[in-house]
């Protein structure tokens, strides 16, 4: 009984951080990275061959940024643009540090992830605006969008599941959160109830985030 | 209301041109039904598509009440298009909206005052028949169902002109019947004109007031549907004209019974009677005349009767007797095995 009483009073506080570390890391890159995957995703949608804005050279370079940066694991991502990171956000360590590489690694996905999802929209009823004199960014906004959006949640769903995952390595530029937390306590210090405790945090976290998800997308899903 | 002058569209793709339409020139009045028949891939679609610009014609004129519409600054063709409603095989419904929003979202979005909306929506759901489904999903309604909101969609619109690619072929034989129904009534009571195109005749023969036949992106053959009925002259179109004729005799009979003379396929534009022109047939020739089979087909305007006969006499004399039948404005046609 003591020994649970103890381990609460001396370990949940860091825990309790640990946790609001993870998701202030999440949340702000998830944002910003929407923000900047997003139109990326509908540029890549429209100069594809055969669309509005149709334009071989623009969506090559864009198809072949997004396939590079994809395709460089996180941990090496946080080193690699270390001198970028620094030119962002006048610092490459702490929270801050960590934001900038969770964005550079979590835009280019979801940007790929809106272009799947926006693709699949019946070109059927795109071309049905189109014979109305619908706007293009009118079409992109009420039409496409709006029929992509279950997809697009279960995407973002995926996209926030990773984010949690790659928070755990920013550890090792000292933004703190569950991963370090765990680390830190599980591997060098041989606390292995933190570490239990930890898991047990995170595998919730992706529960709740993949329920929440397919709620969403279920809700928004009309066929 | 549409003049097309010699439009033709080719299509560059990776092997080679299509020439998908080819020099096409004609003419759609204001208050008509004008259709457009052919096979799968004459060209059927991509003329449509010219008419409301979908598809920039490669060359040749589109002239729209007046107006010639290729080259138009995209503003301005988007205006041309908001008087222009169209209509799909596939209904092109968003599926994540509600048939209200369906048809109110689209006006929304081309500056409709925000007073006149529901109005609007109300009033085109009730010309359709669906005024009880303001709340529903369309994958919770049938093809015909939505086949009519997309209808109500395009007449919120309030266009002058109505297009419809092959709205009734995803349907069955009997939604097909009350949609064109509701073209019908859309065209005489809404003074919309209309130009549909179809593959199939029976879309023609119930509702169009002219016809164009297209084979290989031209157009083979156009007039009033009843003259294409009494006298079509191109191999393509008769065969479309035969398609809504019942099959009717098994070709085992057929076979035997052209041993004592052909079977052929009359045909009387009015619906006008037959039996005096068969009863002077038996009169003047040694000829006897049997009917096989008979009906009336009834066009948008006219009906046209026809009777399939076995004319039982020797070749030389059956011969006149068609001739003569031929001179009575009476249409013949023989009836092979293997026709539809
Ligand atoms: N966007 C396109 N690119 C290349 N070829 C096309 C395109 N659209 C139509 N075609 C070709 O043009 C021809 C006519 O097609 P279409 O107008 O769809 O015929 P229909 O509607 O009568 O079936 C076909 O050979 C088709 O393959
Ligand atoms: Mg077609």
């Amino acid at each position: 009984m003591s020994e649970i009483q103890q381990f609460i009073e001396g370990r949940l506080p860091i825990i309790g951080e640990s946790v609001v570390q993870t998701l202030q890391m999440v949340s702000v890159s998830l944002a910003i990275s929407v923000l900047i995957g997003l139109p990326l995703g509908i540029l890549l949608i429209l100069t594809r061959p055969g669309n509005a804005l149709e334009n071989r050279i623009v969506y090559q370079v864009l198809n072949v940024f997004v396939n590079i940066v994809r395709s460089i694991p996180f941990i090496i991502l946080l080193f690699f643009i270390l001198p970028f990171t620094k030119l962002i956000v006048g610092t490459s360590i702490g929270i801050k540090g960590a934001i900038v590489p969770l964005i550079v690694h979590a835009a280019p996905s979801i940007a790929r992830l809106m272009e799947n999802a926006l693709v699949e929209v019946d070109s059927g009823v795109i071309e049905a605006y189109r014979s109305m004199g619908i706007r293009t960014r009118h079409i992109i906004w009420h039409v496409m969008l709006r029929e992509a959006r279950p997809t697009i949640i279960l995407g973002l769903t995926i996209a926030v599941i990773n984010l949690v995952g790659a928070t755990a390595m920013a550890g090792l530029v000292g933004a703190g959160g569950l991963g370090d937390l765990a680390y830190r306590f599980g591997h060098l210090r041989y606390e292995v109830d933190v570490m239990y405790v930890t898991v047990f945090i995170l595998i919730l976290m992706v529960q709740c985030l993949q329920s929440i998800g397919n709620k969403l997308a279920a809700k928004y899903k009309k066929d | 209301m549409i003049t097309l002058s010699n439009v033709s569209k080719s299509f560059r793709t990776s092997k080679g041109t299509v020439h998908a339409i080819q020099d096409v020139s004609l003419e759609v009045k204001l208050g008509e039904i004008f259709g457009v028949i052919g096979y799968s891939g004459a060209g059927k679609s991509t003329l449509i598509r010219c008419v409301n610009l979908l598809e920039a014609p490669t060359s040749g004129s589109v002239v729209i009440q007046g107006k010639e519409v290729t080259n138009l600054p995209a503003e301005e063709l988007m205006q041309v298009r908001r008087k222009i409603g169209m209509i799909f095989q596939g209904f092109n419904l968003l599926k994540t909206a509600t048939v209200y929003d369906n048809i109110a979202i689209p006006l929304r979005l081309t500056d409709v005052d925000k007073n006149e909306i529901d109005g609007r929506v109300t009033k085109y759901l009730r010309i359709v028949g669906l005024e009880d489904k303001h709340d529903a999903y369309p994958s919770q309604l049938s093809g015909g169902q939505k086949q009519r909101v997309a209808i109500a969609r395009a007449l919120a619109q309030e266009p002058e002109l109505l297009l419809s690619d092959e709205a009734t072929s995803a349907l069955d034989p009997e939604t097909t019947e009350s949609i064109l129904e509701l073209l019908l009534k859309i065209n005489a009571e809404l003074g919309i004109t209309i130009m549909l195109i179809t593959h199939e005749m029976n879309v023609i023969q119930k509702i169009c007031d002219r016809v164009a036949v297209m084979e290989n992106g031209r157009v083979i053959e156009l007039g009033k549907t009843v003259d294409i009925y009494a006298q079509a002259k191109h191999p393509t179109t008769r065969r479309f004209v035969n398609s809504t004729y019942h099959k009717e005799l098994p070709p085992s009979l057929l076979q035997e019974l052209k041993e004592t003379g052909p079977v052929v396929r009359l045909s009387f534009v009015g619906g006008s009677t037959s039996k005096p022109v068969l009863a002077q047939v038996s009169a003047l020739f040694p000829v006897s005349p049997n009917i096989l089979a008979g009906g009336i087909i009834q066009l948008k305007q006219e009906k046209i009767g026809t009777l399939v006969v076995h004319l039982n006499g020797d070749p030389e004399e059956t011969k006149k007797a068609i001739a003569y039948l031929e001179d009575q404005g009476v249409k013949v046609e023989g009836v092979e095995v293997g026709d539809e």
